[in-house]
């Protein structure tokens, strides 16, 4: 579904990215981790197309297209879905008429009908039981005041609306209590089809309790140092990140 | 040089008027303002308003417009869809009451020179700016509108201004609005330009909102792209009463709002909103002023402005508190966002505070579209340009939403909605 091949980005012209390669097929969930700043947001924010940042080479294939040569818009028509780990907060703009003109576009742009109010209402009330949302909470400005767990509810939330192939989770986890997390988890896995793919990325080892990846690659200066099972999260949990740098700084020198 | 383009202003418009009515007050006015002159760019108030320079430029024949021919259609087409109120016909400035709808209802609508009323010219001050002194010795006649003591009047009364002058003329205009005691009433404003030909739109309005009354002006400005247009706005404001004006300006060549509102007892609320909207080379300055005289009166106020292309936006905000005003509470806000790198705003709170206990606020701020939420919405596979649209109409919404006649506030949402390219 996904190709990555060698990777570079930076950000003004600082590299963040020093070569990604990774192979992710349907069906599959992949945990990225690695310490701060080893690039793991960077690579989720590259993948959804945001603009600051600047690809200096390798490709990104998606179920055969150049993602890289589509706009942020078209990556999400095509089923790319961002799940972003700070939600922005557009006042004036409500969450349903916000959700009901993106799910139209993508709609139009796969060929499909659009929703009218009564349908999309419908689809809104069924996909809303998922993640436990208020109907409250969807009349008000977009993320306006919500919570950090509402936040991030809201994200799973419009990802079951929209009914992405490739979904990337850039720390949901964080700011989450156990509660939410839980609430979030089970949101993710009950989207989860074998058409489907997931990339979690995650500074902990507590998500992947609930949402179990098929693959963990540790991301450490800009590249995938170490790539592994769930055993890897755990061991990661258990003996930090510091070995893995070590390891990284002696294979790099 | 001021001095020779004033005179010739009131001489020609003098010459072309009928103003038999107040001729004391007129004559008055008409020496006031050959002795101020027009205003010049290095004067304070009109320091980033041109205005001397673009009548000399667009108006070519200072002479009064006359009367257009005027049909049903006209007002058919500039009533907004489903509109249901009254309205107030002004035929290049001069009200029409033939064409007119006035249920008169709770209220009194008469022609200014038969209604002579006491109150004309106490409110709006000739001294304060020269346009109003123009105004005061050259209009031919306007409107007396009385609500009447104890009287809601339930549906708005619509105030449509027909404006189209052969070769840049001057449209004078004047209003009363009396709103007694414990009354409620609404209006609503739109100046319409019947063709693309400049004038010099020059309208006063004033205001006594009585005590414990509730009232609510609402305006639209989007006249031609010559249209040259200075409104001089003065409400009196008593006891316990609450009076609300909101401004929406789309398009003219150069506008100037002045609008006061003199909060002359306790328990007064005072609001002004103005949402600017503008493209192309239009200029368009909001001075508003709010006078806090006695003690627990409360002032809010929120101008945004959105501006794309060459256009120029300027906001100045005075708060006046005086020693008497304790207990003030007074809000200011000014928000731009700027589309385009030729765009300009200039932006000034001006705070005067003489009393000790208050709590007052102002804040204004500049800046681009939100990159961040814009790319939120494209992650969510928006289009990038209807994103800009949904943002932009989010920001301008506040402003629309203190518009409470449904149909004029609907009116008024296509036309921002269309300028932003926004068609959610």
């Amino acid at each position: 579904m996904l190709t990555i091949k060698n990777l570079h980005a930076s950000i003004e012209g600082t590299p963040i990215l020093k070569g990604i390669n990774l192979e992710i097929k349907a069906g599959e969930i992949h945990a990225i981790m690695g310490p701060n700043g080893s690039g793991k947001s960077t690579l989720a924010s590259v993948l959804a197309g945001r603009e600051e940042y600047e690809v200096t080479e390798g490709e990104v294939n998606f179920k055969g297209k150049d993602l890289l040569d589509l706009a942020p818009e078209d990556r999400a028509r095509e089923g790319v879905f961002l799940a972003f780990q700070y939600p922005v907060e557009i006042p004036g703009v409500s969450t349903t008429n916000f959700l009901r003109t993106a799910v139209n576009q993508v709609r139009e742009y796969r060929g499909q009908d659009p929703l009218d109010a009564v349908k999309f209402l419908s689809v809104m009330k069924e996909k809303m039981k998922l993640v436990e949302i208020d109907q409250k909470l969807l009349s008000r400005s977009l993320n306006e005041g919500f919570s950090g767990g509402e936040k991030k509810r809201n994200e799973i939330f419009q990802m079951a609306m929209l009914e992405p192939t490739l979904s990337i989770l850039d720390e949901t986890d964080s700011g989450l209590d156990i509660d939410a997390l839980k609430i979030v988890s089970n949101g993710v896995n009950k989207l989860k089809t074998s058409e489907t793919a997931t990339i979690v990325v995650t500074h902990y080892q507590r998500l992947l309790d609930y949402i179990v990846p098929d693959f963990v690659h540790v991301l450490y200066n800009g590249r995938i140092v170490k790539s592994g099972t769930k055993d890897l999260a755990l061991e990661l949990e258990e003996k930090g990140y510091d070995w893995i740098k070590e390891e990284a700084d002696a294979a790099s020198v | 040089m001021a001095t020779a383009i004033i005179t010739d202003i009131l001489e020609t418009l003098l010459k072309s008027s009928n103003t038999t009515s107040f001729p004391a007050i007129r004559e008055k006015a008409k020496t006031l303002a050959l002795e101020k002159g027009l205003p010049e760019i290095k004067e304070e108030e009109y320091k980033f308003t041109a205005i001397q320079r673009k009548l000399e430029k667009s108006i070519t024949d200072f002479s009064t417009a006359k009367n257009i021919s005027l049909t049903t259609a006209h007002i058919q087409d500039a009533l907004p869809e489903g509109y249901e109120g009254d309205f107030l016909v002004f035929n290049n400035g001069r009200v029409d009451l033939e064409l007119s709808k006035l249920s008169k209802q709770g209220y009194e609508a008469t022609l200014l020179s038969s209604s002579a009323s006491d109150l004309f010219g106490t409110i709006a001050k000739n001294e304060k700016d020269v346009f109003t002194a123009i105004n005061t010795s050259g209009f031919e006649d306007g409107i007396h509108i009385q609500v009447k003591k104890n009287q809601k009047v339930e549906k708005p009364i619509h105030l449509l201004f027909f404006n189209q002058t052969n070769e840049g003329q001057v449209i004078p205009t004047r209003v009363l609005i009396e709103i007694e005691e414990n009354a409620e009433a609404s209006f609503l404003e739109n100046s319409i330009s019947l063709d693309e030909t400049p004038y010099f739109f020059n309208q006063v309005v004033e205001v006594k909102a009585a005590q414990n009354s509730k009232s609510h002006y609402a305006k639209l400005q989007n006249e031609s792209r010559q249209a040259v247009s200075v409104s001089n706005f003065e409400t009196n404001i008593y006891r316990d009463a609450v009076f609300s004006h909101t401004v929406i300006s789309l398009n003219g060549d150069m506008v100037r709002n002045n609008l006061s509102l003199n909060l002359l007892d306790s328990g007064v609320e005072g609001n002004m909103y103005g949402l600017y909207l503008l493209n192309g080379k239009t200029h368009v300055d909001n001075h508003t002023n709010v006078d806090h005289t006695k003690p627990n009166s409360d002032s809010n106020e929120l101008y945004k402005g959105i501006l794309a292309d060459s256009s120029r936006g300027v906001f100045n905000g005075k708060i006046f508190v005086r020693q008497d005003a304790q207990k003030t509470n007074a809000f200011q806000q000014n928000n731009n966002i700027l589309l385009s790198e030729d765009a300009t705003i200039n932006t000034k709170p001006q705070l005067e505070i003489w009393a000790d206990d208050v709590k007052c606020s102002h804040g204004c701020t500049t800046g681009q579209l939100d990159e961040e939420a814009l790319f939120y919405l494209q992650a969510r596979g928006i289009a990038k340009d209807q994103a800009k649209g949904l943002l932009l109409f989010a920001f301008a919404g506040e402003i629309l939403e203190h518009i409470s006649d449904e149909p004029f506030k609907n009116h008024i949402t296509n036309l921002v909605k269309e300028r932003l390219g926004s068609n959610i």
